[in-house]
């Protein structure tokens, strides 16, 4: 029997949940909200009315569309390095065994857990030490340190629930060890490496702290946004904020419709046949 | 004696400090069913490993067909192997599991998938071909991982306890299938199980492993029912085994002097190969028979211990009993329930324990396995 107090109880827990929910949201509703903010001036702090001419003309603060090119074009660089880097790194951990293995399975992780002002403080002495002209490949190089702990353990995982007899059934097989690669392993750690793939471009282009450090004379996009906001952001920034926002809940729902036609097919090839009772 | 498929010399295999199979010398024949039985730990599975390439030994030599490939990698070698774990290609059909090999030898596409059909069919799953490993039962992946080694027609097929994760009833049905099709493809298949069930049903011969040795080989009856070690004589069903003492050996028949002054006879063949007087000999449960009485009509040529029951289990098919001896020996003995009739002894009757002489057996006394 529910009585009163249980009714109540879920009332309340519905009334938190949408608290929560709107805690989390209300931020990300303005960003999208002020990309439609007929601003006079500088400032896009308040309403003014409704206009689609930033959308027009996402691009048309200076200096803006070379920011997020390059932001674009960092993260997919770090994203290619760091995840063949970090395959490289995660067969060599789980698959076989070696002096210093133990050492660097721990070392990997170790920029995970060092703040990142540190990291990029240390990376910049480092840069200047040895006379690396800072810009773009310095940020790469501090991309690629900082996103492959995450790629290294998102492989490791998904190695490490991989029945190693697959791959030694490939090689019993006839298959050497480059065919088992590409034919076996590679295939099996898709999934890992696209999640590994979309974490370290997600990473990259959100990165401040050691951009800030490290880039010299390059901006990229967090960095415009940082300067930009000492004398007003501008609403285009917005525009791309909600643009890239958009995208990414586009990429969920078509990865929710992939899920739902392999649950689908599977269900429906499960069923018995009556030929084979096995 | 026919041609050797596989010859193993010298084969040891450490892990650190561990000695996992240690210097095995085996020639298993050309186109038997060969087991390797034992507990787990044994070094069995080490041992297969080490002839399908997947680990190296520390020491020895491996011979396939007269050739040496100790040193070559799995992908060289006329061997397939079905894993325990099936270990199929979870993301290729059945049919694609079963071509890979063939794709791999550069089979062309037509034979390929001649060959393919061939092998789903001979383990019944043809209409199944365009499935995917995870939409299969257990048995029907087991089967995919047969076919997909079967295939290839290698030299010998390598089984680590295909059978392992199936229930009892569909293990015991695959256990005839798999006789059945290697008598068929006549391909040398070496078993590995710690099943002695299992291996008794399907192999030719057994090799009867224990801490990386082997300690007996040979057909399931020569194990059973001349065991050589008490490891052997226990691990293969059940068996009664007391010291005993050589007093004299003519004829047919070796006297011993066993359980504190019992006079009992054994095969003099049998006694010939113990190394020193002091020996055990054992008997199988079942091969006894048991009798009210107290010792008055000891004579004649069957062996008998005399006792006293102290646990008697119906288990259906058989009585149980346990008869503790005036020696001190515990005593297993199955009688069968085959008449209506109850053989009417219970506990605390005092009984003779008889057996038939040729059913006695020897083995070498050691410090006492656990197992």
């Amino acid at each position: 029997m529910r009585t009163p107090l249980d009714r109540l109880r879920d009332s309340l827990l519905g009334v938190w949940s949408v608290g929560a929910v709107v805690f989390l949201f209300v931020p990300i509703f303005v960003i999208v909200l002020f990309s439609f903010n007929d601003n006079q001036g500088r400032f896009n702090f308040t309403w003014q009315g409704f206009t689609l001419r930033h959308w027009a003309d996402p691009f048309g603060v200076e200096g803006l569309q070379q920011a997020f090119v390059t932001s674009i074009g960092l993260a997919a660089l770090t994203t290619v390095i760091a995840v063949i880097l970090g395959v490289c790194v995660a067969l060599a951990l789980v698959r076989h065994r070696w002096r210093g293995r133990g050492a660097t399975g721990g070392l990997v992780f170790l920029p995970l857990a060092t703040p990142e002002v540190v990291l990029g403080a240390a990376l910049l002495g480092w840069f200047l030490t040895l006379g690396f002209i800072r810009g773009f490949v310095t940020l790469v190089i501090a991309h690629v340190m900082f996103t492959l702990g995450y790629v290294v353990i998102t492989i490791r995982a998904r190695l490490e629930g991989m029945d190693v007899h697959i791959e030694e059934a490939a090689m019993d097989l006839g298959a050497n060890q480059l065919t088992t690669l590409r034919k076996i392993t590679l295939p099996l750690l898709a999934p890992g490496i696209a999640a590994a793939s979309l974490l370290s471009f997600a990473i990259s282009i959100d990165d401040f702290v050691v951009s800030n450090f490290n880039a010299g004379q390059t901006v990229t996009f967090p960095l415009f946004v940082y300067g930009a906001s000492r004398q007003g952001v501008p609403p285009q920034v917005n525009v791309i904020a909600t643009a890239m926002l958009l995208f990414v809940i586009l990429l969920m729902f078509v990865n929710l419709g992939f899920q739902r036609r392999a649950a689908r097919r599977q269900n429906r090839e499960l069923e018995p046949t009556p030929a084979l009772g096995l | 004696m026919s041609e050797t498929d596989v010859a193993l010399r010298g084969l040891t295999k450490r892990f650190g400090d561990m000695v996992a199979v240690d210097n095995i010398d085996l020639d298993i024949p050309r186109g038997g069913f060969f087991a390797l039985l034992g507990p787990s730990g044994c070094g069995k599975t080490t041992t297969l490993r080490m002839i399908g390439g997947f680990e190296e030994p520390t020491a020895g030599t491996i011979e396939l067909a007269g050739k040496e490939i100790t040193q070559q990698p799995p992908h060289k070698r006329d061997v397939n192997t079905v894993f325990q774990s099936y270990a199929l290609f979870p993301h290729m059909t059945v049919a694609e599991n079963v071509a890979f090999g063939l794709e791999r030898k550069r089979v062309d596409k037509a034979e390929r998938k001649q060959r393919v059909a061939e092998a789903l069919d001979l383990v019944e799953l043809g209409p199944l071909a365009s499935r995917r490993p995870a939409q299969m039962s257990g048995g029907q992946q087991q089967r995919v991982a047969l076919a997909r080694a079967l295939v290839n027609r290698p030299r010998a097929l390598l089984l680590d306890e295909p059978l392992g994760a199936l229930d009892l009833r569909l293990r015991k049905q695959l256990q005839l299938e798999l006789s059945q099709i290697q008598r068929d493809v006549g391909i040398t298949f070496i078993h590995v199980t710690h099943d002695q069930e299992e291996a008794m049903t399907m192999a030719d011969t057994i090799a009867v492993m224990r801490d990386g040795r082997i300690d007996q080989l040979g057909t399931a009856t020569e194990l059973y029912e001349h065991p050589r070690t008490a490891f052997v004589a226990n691990f293969l069903g059940n068996s009664n085994l007391v010291d005993a003492e050589v007093i004299s050996s003519s004829g047919r028949y070796a006297e011993v002097d066993a359980d504190g002054g019992a006079r009992l006879k054994v095969p003099a063949n049998a006694v010939a190969a113990a190394q020193s007087p002091q020996i055990r000999i054992g008997v199988r449960p079942e091969k006894m028979t048991l009798e009210a009485g107290n010792g008055q009509q000891l004579d004649g040529d069957s062996n008998a211990l005399l006792g006293r029951i102290v646990d008697a289990a119906y288990i259906g098919l058989a009585t149980q009993y346990v008869v503790h001896t005036e020696g001190g020996a515990d005593l297993q003995i199955f009688v069968q329930n085959s008449s209506s009739r109850t053989s009417g002894l219970d506990e605390g009757d005092r009984v003779v324990a008889r057996w038939d002489p040729e059913h006695t057996f020897v083995v070498e006394r050691e410090e006492q396995h656990a197992g």
